[in-house]
């Protein structure tokens, strides 16, 4: 399964909405309806999935899916090398 | 302002023996028990592996699932019963003032199953593996503070917490707050969802609950000599109030008056009631002097009756002291031995039962009430359901800390 795709499973557990209304140019309080309670659970949602740390920082900075989805891969990416 | 009439207009259950007023009533009525083995969690180190369960419960049929995720099932209880409670008074929240409308309902612990997944998650994960959600789903006020938001009400909204006294309280201060002019409409009652591993384990250290795990249905037993504890149940229950004219005004259906709301403590024990009753009587002659009954008017009492020693012998002991020769005038009953403790949302779905019975002119059995303890002899009715003419009824809540609350209605029409 791709990044977007994991992402995008665990923005429709939290939120109950419909999987094709999430792109990856959606922002998660405009579009998304998400406040910071919801964007935390997600957070820690992606951190159990992908078993590593998102700083808090790094956190904050993701306002859009595509925030989170390069900030995965990257991580991801890095990882293997 | 001159003070002003109350009036019931819809009741709402998510309990053990059904999730309407209609069915709850049905079921009551015809001497069915909502106890069994729990299915929840695994009770093999439980010394009590019975409870009164919510069957059948969807939160997603009542709200939202992605605001359900966001509740404890405390939570999601009370939220639903509101909303079966508003359908039943046929009342659209929007439509009246909701400045003028308010809520009160209460939980007497509130998010246990909650506290316990969160605090194993720590302990598994670390700091950092507490849910954003934790607090706001363990608050005791939040159920109060949902309903608030998902039906709209902007006038008080808040909680008692008392324990077993928590919805005999929260109802009695909604009655005030419409009676004094605060308020028109009030959402009230309470909420508990406490069948959870340390829960039970908490009320079996205490020796509180019912061992009988071979006969589930038999295990709770208010006033009978065979009794050996309560039983935990679990659910919500809400009234909706209405000052009488505002009732009126609209058409709506009216149960029952709400007339009287007595409180006391008894400063006495943490758990056990005082040993002469003092407090729960004081409770109730409080409520008698607000609803301006004497005692001979009372033809019906929803006695608490949890089915233990202490509070079977003492209840009755201060329901004699109130009424004198009339006790044994009086039809008692304890539906707790059909729906198990329901702990903060027994006063409420037991004004609830009285409420029914007003209507209908016939008391709930009190199950299993086969041998009365003799130091128990008031008329409780037991067996099955009896016919009898209501004009007046209380119910009377007791609970831990020694808080007592006793609540009068009154036949409308």
């Amino acid at each position: 399964m791709s990044v977007f795709e994991t992402v995008k499973e665990i923005i429709v557990e939290v939120k109950d909405i419909a999987a094709e209304d999430i792109k990856l140019e959606s922002n998660f309080e405009a579009d998304l309806e998400a406040d910071s309670l919801d964007i935390v659970e997600m957070i820690m949602l992606l951190e159990e999935k992908f078993d590593f740390e998102i700083p808090e920082d790094a956190a904050e900075a993701m306002k859009t899916v595509k925030d989170v989805v390069d900030y995965i891969e990257k991580r991801l990416a890095d990882d293997n090398t | 302002m001159a003070p002003r009439r109350v009036v019931i207009t819809g009741m709402g259950t998510i309990s053990p023996l059904g999730n309407s007023y209609d069915e709850f009533w049905t079921r009551l009525i015809a001497g069915q028990s909502g106890i069994g083995l729990i299915e929840r969690f695994d009770t093999s180190n439980h010394p009590a592996k019975i409870a009164a369960e919510v069957k059948d419960f969807k939160a997603q049929d009542y709200m939202p699932r992605a605001e359900a995720r966001r509740m404890d099932l405390f939570i999601q209880y009370g939220c639903a019963a509101t909303r079966v409670a508003l359908e039943d008074a046929a009342l659209d929240v929007k439509t009246v003032d909701l400045d003028r409308t308010g809520v009160i309902v209460g939980s007497g612990i509130g998010g246990l199953e909650t506290y316990e997944k969160q605090h194993n998650a720590m302990l598994k994960k670390g700091v950092n593996g507490v849910s954003p959600f934790f607090i706001p789903m363990l608050i005791p006020n939040m159920a109060a503070g949902h309903i608030s938001i998902m039906f709209g009400p902007r006038g008080p909204a808040s909680c008692s917490v008392t324990a077993c006294a928590t919805a005999t309280n929260c109802i009695g201060d909604a009655f005030r707050l419409i009676k004094y002019g605060i308020t028109d409409v009030m959402i009230s009652g309470g909420t508990e969802a406490p069948i959870t591993p340390l829960s039970i384990a908490g009320f079996c250290a205490m020796k509180a609950l019912s061992t009988h795990n071979e006969f589930p249905e038999k295990a709770c037993r208010p006033f009978d000599i065979d009794r050996n504890g309560f039983v935990m149940g679990e659910g919500a229950a809400v009234l909706i109030l209405e000052e009488m004219e505002h009732a009126l005004n609209r058409g709506a259906k009216i149960y029952a008056e709400l007339t009287g709301y007595g409180s006391s403590a008894d400063a006495n024990h943490i758990v056990q009631p005082d040993p002469e009753g003092y407090g729960a009587a004081k409770a109730l002659e409080y409520a008698l002097i607000e609803a301006d009954m004497k005692p001979e008017q009372i033809d019906h009492i929803n006695a608490h009756g949890t089915g233990t020693m202490y509070n079977d012998i003492i209840e009755t002991k201060a329901l004699k002291k109130v009424f004198g020769a009339h006790s044994y005038d009086i039809a008692v009953n304890s539906t707790k031995a059909a729906t198990g403790h329901m702990m903060g949302a027994a006063g409420a779905i037991e004004l609830i039962a009285a409420t029914g019975a007003l209507c209908h002119n016939l008391v709930p059995p009190t199950l299993n009430l086969e041998n009365p303890d003799p130091q128990c002899d008031l008329n409780y009715v037991r067996g099955k359901a009896r016919t009898h003419i209501i004009n007046a009824a209380a119910s009377e809540s007791l609970g831990f800390g020694g808080h007592n609350a006793a609540l009068i209605i009154k036949k409308w029409g």
